[in-house]
């Protein structure tokens, strides 16, 4: 590593240890602020769910915040936020995560909290019922009661996927989430929810002796149970381009979304950084190919996005993934126009490559937005947190920025070349709405 | 239900807390009349950077108009300046890591950007540029206008931009923050020739405010500052809201959208000020109520009854007068029994006192999250370009931890009596009205009225 590169190190050294029961330990201290962040990352996500239990694994999130052996119901969210601090969960593709932000004083009560219900959650039924309810409102909030809500992230993966894992609804079906017992619930927690299948991490201002010595107190008594294979989430590449169109009666104007299949996001990480930078050179920002091309030279659009992994976290995600192109243009305009003017922005980078100084600039603006994520020392600790977890190393979140200041132009030029459109997989939003 | 339950013995006990940061705020007024406010601080190698311009609308009359202009504006004046294009704004700013991000709200207008610290003598020059001499080009300016009309109308078939219109509407009646979105017929009417004269009148160093936070040496950066914006000195003063009156709350209205699968509930009313002596028990009586998970609103119709997955309320401030707010998105077929539970415990908040427990969790919450909120660059740079550009300083900060820390639940009883009784709240509904309606008319009168937005099946 040269000496530019080492200045684009975060400077925040990690510790790790593993426990007994399999639990892996990471501690980022950074003692700049008196706030520390706890976070607990389970290796169980969305594509981990099997053909029937559709939206199980957030619906178990749900469950984990109902308390547990020792916290009462509501007492889980009365402990942290009457110790000033914040608290919340997500399910993703790969992983269901939970984590707190709380004043440094607050570190043993967050780590009692997540070791108590990493014991024992209190899976009742009448808990599953109340969150079941919850969980249809949330779903109606984002999904069915607004326009382009499940545009393109549940609609995309069955057009561009063939296996259950990649393609089914990760929110889940009303009727998949009715029918789901207690046993059901206890069933996923012993499987998944084993302290071997799970990264503690901790970030911010703790003394890692005293931290170590907290953890060991109050998550050592977990028992040990055998963590079960990572889910098989890989697929052979596509072979051919498919077509899908979904009408959306809530939508007043049409939308539309291209995913290419891209290198594995971990076993072929260096080929897949010059993917990501890619991504910034053909999207991020007033500078970049297509904002330039859709919005300003054709004007054919109104809104452009890419992005890689289904929720934009190019590093939290296993194969197979995609880089997603979604515009949304006016109704004047061809779909076709719009996925031509696409196509023609990544071939022009496929065939004249990108200069130094363009991609120079496109790195300074992707070292900035690691540093804005680091800024706070949450966003760090789910940083480090999901790169152990993902990627089995957690110093590589704060070495992100040094491995794509490295990338080269022809590895941009590379990565373009993989985005065929004889191999993309298009999802068409029509939308069937009454005119304004 | 709601009092405290008594914790576990196994809870470990918080320890002592660490001191807070002061953060080491420096202060200069530029010739020009712009207010320079740097914060040096560790952390990050970033630098936050805010400019804070008043621009409200001056009278009702003309309000719909600034709103529709102001929509155009914030796009259209990094399309191009005397110097540079578009791209070339965009390629000097990306150089640096930064972009140039310009909204509106009905008190003001936001420069923000986060970049590299090498790079503030150049992304000063752009916001120089894109200050002092932007072109509003008639082809750009027409481009960036069909832009915001297709935005428009995609913002208005979201459920929540439409409840939050409505609310606006009926709390704000004549004044002009009854604007809060212009219509796409407004914004098709705005021309190049009049966003140079809202320009020209209304982005001012006077009364304007620059914040700057991260890695930076304040002599030096009041130098750059300085250097760099010394050619700002457009004339003139700025222009304050006028003072919100308070309207009846009047009946329920609900806005119909067929078919919806959801209502969103949205109550609104006023709320102290900034410095109002009451603010500090309205925002824990608030709290208590539904400000935060632990609340009485989240644990009755979210964690009893299942009626919604995000119930909240807030004390927001515009300049002009601040408001208390509850917000819930419920099943259609349970509208009236939320609003109900709504009702119900709002009352019990006007009528009976809160715990000593719910008070105190309530207050260490906001005193935590205060510290969470400024304990990075961004959060603090935007904390900071509140304050300072509705006058306060960064005093307030400490001022408002005191004050919290010293409210008891006698004030909390007071306030909420004073504050959030549900027949001073404005109420608006939007959903399904064949269906919602006559259950919500179990509870006061209503007034049904039509979205002006597309609906499913129509």
């Amino acid at each position: 590593m040269t000496a530019v590169d080492a200045d684009l190190v975060l400077r925040h050294p990690v510790e790790r240890f593993s426990l007994e029961n399999g639990l892996r330990v990471v501690l980022a201290p950074d003692r700049s602020v008196p706030v520390v962040a706890v976070s607990v990352f389970y290796d169980v996500g969305m594509r981990s769910e099997p053909p029937g239990r559709t939206g199980f694994a957030h619906l178990f999130e749900h469950m984990m915040f109902q308390g547990s052996a020792n916290v009462p119901k509501m007492e889980h969210a009365r402990l942290v936020q009457a110790a000033g601090g914040t608290f919340n969960g997500s399910t993703h593709q790969d992983y269901t995560n939970y984590f707190e932000a709380l004043p440094a004083e607050a570190l043993e009560r967050a780590l009692f909290l997540e070791a108590d219900r990493m014991a024992a959650p209190a899976i009742t039924e009448e808990n599953l019922r109340n969150q079941i309810d919850v969980v249809k409102e949330e779903i109606r909030v984002n999904v069915l009661n607004r326009p382009y809500g499940a545009f393109p992230w549940l609609q995309l993966p069955p057009v561009a996927f063939e296996s259950f894992a990649n393609t089914h609804d990760g929110y889940g079906s009303f009727v998949d989430l009715e029918s789901s017992t207690v046993e059901d619930a206890a069933d996923f927690f012993d499987r998944y929810y084993a302290p071997s299948n799970a990264v503690l991490c901790i970030g911010g201002d703790l003394d890692p002796d005293e931290t170590e010595r907290l953890v060991r107190r109050w998550f050592d008594a977990v028992p040990a149970r055998p963590a079960p294979p990572v889910p098989v989430t890989g697929e052979p590449s596509p072979t051919t381009r498919r077509y899908g169109i979904v009408e959306d009666a809530l939508a007043p104007a049409p939308a539309v979304a291209i995913g290419w299949r891209v290198p594995d996001p971990v076993g072929d990480f260096d080929t897949y950084l010059g993917t990501v930078l890619l991504n910034e050179v053909l999207s991020e920002g007033d500078a970049s190919r297509l904002e330039r091309r859709l919005l300003h030279t054709d004007r054919i659009a109104v809104a452009q996005s890419s992005y890689l992994g289904l929720f934009g976290d190019p590093f939290d995600v296993r194969d197979a993934t995609l880089m997603l192109t979604q515009v949304h243009h006016p109704a004047e305009v061809p779909v076709d126009r719009v996925l031509t003017a696409v196509q023609e922005e990544v071939d022009r980078v496929a065939v004249d490559g990108v200069s130094g100084e363009e991609l120079g600039r496109v790195k300074a603006r992707v070292e900035v937005q690691l540093l804005h994520q680091a800024d706070s020392v949450l966003g760090r600790t789910l940083g480090f947190a999901a790169a152990e977890l993902i990627h089995g190393r957690a110093e590589l979140a704060g070495e992100l920025a040094a491995r794509l200041a490295r990338v080269t132009p022809d590895q941009v030029q590379t990565a373009a070349r993989g985005l065929s459109p004889d191999t993309a997989a298009v999802l068409e939003l029509r939308a069937t709405g009454g005119k304004s | 239900m709601s009092g405290p339950a008594t914790p576990s013995s196994l809870v470990p006990p918080l320890g002592e807390p660490r001191p807070q940061p002061v953060p080491e705020v420096h202060e200069t007024t530029l010739p020009n009349g712009l207010r320079l406010i740097v914060v040096p601080r560790p952390g990050v190698p970033l630098v936050e950077l805010r400019l804070r311009v008043p621009f409200a609308a001056a009278t009702a009359r003309t309000a719909a108009a600034h709103v529709a202009r102001s929509s155009v504006l914030t796009g259209a004046v990094l399309l191009g300046t005397a110097a540079h294009d578009h791209l070339e704004l965009a390629q000097l700013l990306q150089a640096q890591g930064a972009e140039l991000s310009v909204s509106a709200d009905p008190d003001r207008l936001l420069v923000s950007s986060t970049l590299l610290p090498t790079g503030l003598r150049a992304v000063l020059g752009v916001l120089a540029e894109v200050i002092e001499s932007p072109a509003y080009a008639t082809g750009e300016v027409a481009a960036e206008r069909d832009r915001v009309v297709e935005r428009l109308r995609i913002a208005r078939s979201q459920p929540g931009v439409v409840a939050r219109t409505a609310l606006a509407a009926r709390r704000y009646g004549a004044h002009p923050y009854a604007q809060q979105l212009p219509t796409p017929e407004q914004v098709g009417t705005v021309t190049p020739a009049a966003l140079r004269k809202l320009h020209r009148e209304r982005v001012l160093p006077a009364g304007s405010t620059l914040v700057l936070v991260g890695e930076l040496d304040p002599t030096e950066v009041a130098d750059v500052v300085g250097t760099a914006l010394a050619g700002w000195t457009a004339a003139g003063t700025a222009v304050p809201a006028p003072p919100v009156s308070a309207p009846a709350p009047g009946a329920l209205e609900v806005v119909d959208r067929r078919g919806a699968v959801q209502s969103n509930i949205r109550l609104g009313g006023a709320a102290p000020g900034r410095t109002d002596p009451d603010l500090p028990a309205v925002r824990l009586a608030s709290m208590v109520f539904g400000g935060y998970f632990s609340s009485r609103l989240v644990e009755n119709i979210r964690e009893r009854r299942g009626y919604t997955y995000s119930p909240r309320s807030s004390v927001e401030h515009l300049a002009g007068g601040s408001s208390f707010t509850v917000e819930a998105d419920v099943a259609t077929e349970v509208t009236g029994p939320a609003l109900l539970e709504t009702w119900y415990e709002l009352g019990r908040m006007a009528l009976l006192p809160v715990t000593e427990a719910e008070l105190e969790s309530a207050r260490r919450y906001l005193l935590g999250t205060l510290a969470l909120g400024t304990a990075t660059h961004s959060g603090l740079a935007s904390t900071l370009s509140a304050l300072f550009g509705v006058g306060l300083s960064a005093d307030w900060l400490a001022d408002h931890q005191r004050a919290l820390a010293t409210v008891g639940v006698a004030e909390v009883a007071e306030a909420s009596r004073r504050w959030l009784h549900p027949a001073g709240l404005t109420a608006v509904v939007v959903g399904d009205a064949a269906t919602i309606t006559e259950p919500l008319r179990a509870l006061g009168p209503v007034e049904v009225t039509s979205a002006a937005v597309p609906v499913a099946g129509a």
